[in-house]
Parts: C-alpha cells; structure tokens; sequence
C-alpha cells in the first residue's frame, strides 16, 4: 500500500458541506486535503450545449447513480425501498445536478420533540446557524426578496428570478385563495456576481448549468479554497477510516485513479458524503475495536433515513406559459408549513411551483401520466400540453424512523470491490396523510388557476436526493453518532458535516441548511482547536 | 478482451422499430410533423438505443406477441389501439420504449419549427423570461409574518 505525507485535515467529499468546511478552515492555514471520488466538470461537460440535451437527463446525468452509471458512482441497492437514491459524484457533488431551490429550515424545524411531541430536538437552533446562513448565502450567492412574511427575515443579495407568465398564473390564483406565495430564494444568479454572470435561461437546471449562473460548489467554494491553500485529489475512493490503538481516526484507505490503494494518515478526518455515503463509509470502517462499524456505539449509524417524500401534482392550461424557458422553480408557499393541531398530521410541507419543461420532457411526463396518447391523436394532445403545464411539488417533512436506514449490501460492490450500501425505506402514516394533504391542496391550486388534466404523481418523480438523518447529532452519546457541533462521541478527531448528521428534515430542499451547519461546526472547531480532542 | 456491450438493434428490428414508431406518432402533413418512421428520426430512435437495448427488444418482442406477429400488417385503428392498450400496461419495457422515440422525435429540427420552437440548444443564446406582475405580491407583503418563532413561548410572552 502506498503512503502519502501526513496532513492535519483530511476531508472526504467534495460537495456542499466538504467544500464550505473546506473553505472555512482554510483560513487557520492546516494541511487540508480533500479527497473526490469524482471528476472536476467542465461547462462543455453539461447536456445544454448539445441537440440531445434533454435526452442526456436519462444517461449521464440521471440523477439516480444506478442508471447512470460513471464509472465514478458507486452502486445503491434501493430495491427495498419506494424512493429511489438520488447523488452526483464529482467535484461540487450533488450541487451540480441540484435545483439550486434555496429554502432555509425554520426555527420550528429543530424543535419539533418540544413544539410538537415528535422526535427529537436538535441540539443547535435556528439561531445558533442563522449567521452561517448569511454567509453561505454570500459565498453561494442567492437571488431572492426579502419581505417574506412566511420564512424568518433574510437579505439575498440578488433580486429574484423573474415571475415569467408562469409564475404569474400561479400568483393570480394563490391571491384568490388568499394563500401565502413568494419567489423562492435560489443560488441561480439573476446579476453579476463573483465572476458569476446572470442567468440566461438554459432552461432546467437539475443536469448542471453549462453557463455557470448555478452556484455549484466548484465554482464557488471551491476556487476560493484551493487558492488558500487546500489541496484536493479527484478520482480518490475512499474504502475505509482506520483507526489507531488509542481509537482515534490515523487516516484513509482510499483507491487513486489508477485503482492503486493507497493510505492517507491525518490528525483529524472530517466525512462529508451526505447520508448514504457516510454511513457507509463508517460500516465499511468496522474493525476489531469497532466492529458494528466507526463511531457506531449508539448502533444508529445508518439509522432513521429520510428521504423527504415529493409528490408532483400537474395540470394544463389554455394559455401558453413559459415552459422550460427558465429555472423551473418559480415561487414557493409556507401556507402548510407548520404544524396545524386541525389537520391529522403533524409538521408540515412547502409547495414549490414549477415551470414547464423541454419538448422531449412534456412529451415523456405526459405519455407516462397516461395523457398523451398514441396515433393519430397525438400531435393535437401534445400542442395542448407543450408550454401549457404547471406543476406543484409537495415538499413533505420525513420524520426519522430507525427501521429506515441504510446498510451494507453482502452481494453488491463497487468498481473497487467495496461493499455497496442498500436502503431500506417506507413512508410513514404521518407522512402518507401529509402527502394527500398537501396533493389535495395543489389541485385546488390547479383548479384554481384553470388547469385540466390534473395528475397527481405520488412516487414516480420523488427522488430529490435529500439524503438525511443516517448519522444523526446530540448531546446523548447512546442517541447520537455526533455531538452538538460534529464531532463523534466515539472517535474524538472524526467529524461528520454533511445531512447525515440531520436529527429531524424539515419540509424544505436541505442544501442551504447542510452548507451552513458545515459552516457552523467549521467554526466550532476553529474555536476549540486547542482543546479539540478532549 | 471483453466483449463491446451491445448497443444496436439488427436490422430486421430496426424495421419493426420503425413500424411501431410510425404508428405511435404519424405523419400529420397538415401540421407539418413527419412520423416516428420518418427515416431521418428513425435513425436517431436507433441510434438513441444504446443502454436500453435490452428492454427496447423486450418490448419489440412483446408488441409482436401481442399481435400474433401480424402488427405490420393490422390496420391503422388495430394497431394504434394495440399500441395504446399495450403501452398502458407495459411496465418498465414500455415506458423506455415511449421514451426513447420520443427523445429522438421531439429534437428533429422539423419538429422543433413546426411547434413555434427553436431547433437549437440551450446554450448559448438562452431564453428570455419576463418578469411579470410583481404588483400581485402586494397583498401577501401586507401579510403579518407567520412563521412559528421558537423563541415566543405559547402564551406569546418572550
């Protein structure tokens, strides 16, 4: 096995969390290595430069790993479960092939045991991040308006994205419903900014944005990071944490592009592969002195997964709107969002409205909603859906359960041989009701506005990539993976950064929220540096 | 040395690719849309394959089953309704079939002009989308904030 020199920070995952980390311990100018399974992307990589742009959508830049097939994903055993796994691997992870929808979590969110008697507290508040928050929004760079009578006050430091024709529609019919409505924030810039041009509307922006609008964390962090002095090594898969006779994390046996194993010792090793690959990461780690897995004294490593379940309800109106001529995000509604004692679930949900989508793509969602017909029928269905949809998404809050989770498979490995990880997953009677609530209520939306031909999608889209809960923090060590600023219970120089460490999931999209708890704990750890390992 | 993953239909199932392509979406010539058949977008349906080889010839194989290997020669009303019926209960075969000739039809240029769209990608030029009436937030900025603040005990004292 090859060796490498010893760093003080050794970081694994590239994406939301490993690269803000990055960036914020920089400044205490440690030996920070990161290391990438993936590639670094090139705007040229991305679908809208070419003709089969919405094709690519199902080949190499599917959001499912397990379709799409890089050599740099590994594979997910998620037959077990209704929702499938969502993840990109490369530099700026699942930032390249996210949204760039920018809810923050509200202070309910991390109250939920003593608010409304559902699982757990966490052991930092809204206020404890809200700083984080800001300064993540300044190094992602979020468009938005502050003024939202929904959300906690914040100031975006780019206007929002425009309404369009769709957004409009959608406006129009939630002022008659007298039902909350406002753009939603997001990390797609609307001017210049930090190098940064505004957005020219490519259209969809989940399959990476070729023009560079879309903050990913490779063009955001991670410039800033590396020209501070942090090293990262793409292609570099990481099997397992090792351990030293004290206990304590010695370093990384990783394969290196040329599927060479390597070892690379640190003082202190900080995982950041959101809540699939970190769990995974730890049971693969297992050893004599740990042998249920690293840092899994609680046994809930892996545990009380969420997945954040996100029905799309659709519908068609006559007048043609902006179809995929935007970021498809649009506006968002705190409306249901918190916990109303009426209803038969507790928690709640946001409602994202979306724009159209691209030629292809209509013509794909319609003829799998049964819509679109074949033969002579067609071409006269098709024009009227065509720049005619709307769609709602109901983003319900998932709450933990531990018979969710994620293991190691005993058949399925990766290209390195290294045991692949294998969900198992149900949603939840509070979440089911949650689900019809909130479908129920985006028809009425539809309807509202004009719409026909409404369809309800309950499981077919909903794989957001929300990956959360699976190494959860605390300040109780048998109830907990990681304390209330990161840092395991067992293994004192191991970190978790990423949505593992998520107790509970909000009804919102969680990149905001994971980058500023990363932000948050970097900063933990810059205070405590003298005293990090007691 | 392995062998290269096959990814091309034979012939003869290019040619049963392209009957059921055409009866899945026709020629329109009053809309100006050419069928699923057309040879230059059946050539991009075949070339479109690729990964999904396996359940394309699933579903090749199951049209022919469904119609005792006479689809060719059906009527127009036989066969669209076959596909219909076959595609509403076709599962996964279906579905990848549906989606590979309709990635491929709705980027033929052709296509593209004859729907008002441009025939180009997205990048460089982009799309412009207005703003729209920002005076309909008007009535939700009026409204007093309603997020729950945890730091406001129930009976709303601080």
């Amino acid at each position: 096995m090859a060796g490498n020199e010893k760093v003080d920070v050794l970081i694994v995952g590239s994406g939301a969390s490993g690269a803000a980390v990055a960036w914020s311990l920089a400044e205490t100018k440690m030996r920070i290595l990161c290391l990438e399974q993936g590639d670094w992307m090139k705007p040229t990589d991305f679908p809208s430069n070419g003709r089969d742009w919405e094709a690519r959508r199902y080949t190499d830049f599917e959001i499912s790993p397990n379709r799409r097939g890089r050599d740099t994903d590994y594979p997910v055993n998620d037959d077990n479960s209704l929702m499938k796994i969502a993840n990109f691997n490369g530099v700026g992870g699942g930032t390249l092939i996210y949204t760039a929808h920018w809810p923050r979590m509200h202070p309910s969110d991390f109250r939920v045991n003593s608010l409304d008697g559902v699982a757990d507290d966490w052991p930092v508040d809204y206020w404890a991040l809200e700083r984080f928050y800001q300064e993540n929004d300044r190094m992602m760079g979020v468009s938005g308006l502050a003024g939202d009578p929904g959300v906690p006050p914040r100031h975006p430091p780019m206007p929002p994205i425009g309404l369009g024709k769709t957004g409009s529609r959608y406006a129009q019919a939630m002022n008659r419903l007298g039902w909350h409505w406002w753009p939603s924030d997001t990390t797609i810039a609307t001017t210049d900014y930090e190098g940064r041009a505004g957005c020219i509307n490519l259209g969809h922006c989940t399959p990476g944005c070729a023009q560079g609008a879309k903050a990913s964390t490779d063009i955001t962090y991670w410039p800033l990071a590396l020209r501070a002095g942090v090293e990262l090594r793409t292609r570099c898969r990481v099997r397992e944490i090792t351990t030293d006779q004290h206990g304590m994390a010695a370093g990384a046996v990783y394969y290196d592009a040329d599927g060479v194993e390597q070892f690379q010792p640190a003082e202190v090793v900080i995982l950041a592969c959101n809540g699939v690959g970190t769990p995974r990461l730890l049971l693969n780690s297992a050893s004599a002195k740990f042998p249920e897995g690293l840092a899994n004294s609680s046994g809930l490593v892996g545990r009380n997964l969420m997945l954040h379940p996100w029905p799309i309800v659709s519908g068609y109106v006559e007048e043609a709107l902006d179809g995929g001529r935007g970021p498809i995000n649009c506006l968002w509604s705190k409306q249901f969002y918190e916990t109303d004692p009426s209803r038969d679930f507790v928690r709640g949900y946001t409602l994202q409205f979306g724009r159209g989508t691209g030629p292809a793509t209509q013509a794909v969602i319609g003829a799998a909603a049964g819509l679109l017909p074949w033969g002579r029928d067609h071409h006269r269905r098709y024009r009227q859906m065509l720049d005619h949809r709307l769609s709602i998404g109901v983003a319900c809050e998932d709450l933990p359960e531990e018979h969710n989770r994620v293991t190691l498979d005993p058949v399925l490995k990766d290209g390195n041989g290294i045991p692949a990880p294998k969900i198992d997953y149900t949603i939840s009677e509070n979440t089911r009701r949650m689900m019809e609530h909130g479908i129920a209520r985006a028809e009425e939306i539809l309807t509202e506005a004009g719409a026909t031909d409404l369809y309800a999608s309950r499981t077919a889209l909903n794989y957001p990539g929300h990956l959360l809960g699976t190494a959860r923090m605390g300040t109780d060590p048998e109830r907990s993976v990681v304390n209330e600023w990161g840092r395991s219970h067992d293994v004192k120089n191991l970190f978790i950064v990423d949505g593992s460490i998520w107790v509970t999931s909000g009804g919102v999209n969680p990149t905001s929220t994971i980058q500023a708890l990363a932000l948050y704990i970097a900063d933990q750890m810059k205070q405590r540096l003298a005293t990090l390992f007691d | 040395m392995a062998a290269a993953l096959e990814t091309r239909l034979s012939d003869p199932e290019t040619d049963d690719l392209g009957k059921i392509a055409g009866t899945m979406i026709p020629e329109d010539t009053a809309l100006g849309m050419p069928g699923g058949d057309d040879p230059a977008i059946l050539a991009d349906i075949a070339r479109s394959v690729g990964r999904d080889l396996a359940l394309v010839r699933e579903a090749l194989r199951a049209i022919a089953a469904k119609s005792g290997g006479a689809f060719a020669g059906m009527d127009r009303d036989a066969r669209e309704a076959l596909i219909n019926d076959w595609y509403a209960g076709g599962g996964v075969a279906a579905g990848v079939l549906g989606r590979v000739i309709l990635g491929a039809y709705y980027r033929d240029d052709r296509v593209l002009l004859a729907l008002g769209h441009e025939a180009r990608p997205p990048f460089p030029k982009g799309y412009v989308l207005e703003q729209g009436d920002w005076s309909l937030l008007d009535v939700v900025r009026s409204r007093q904030p309603f997020w729950r603040d945890d730091r406001v005990p129930p009976t709303g004292e601080r």
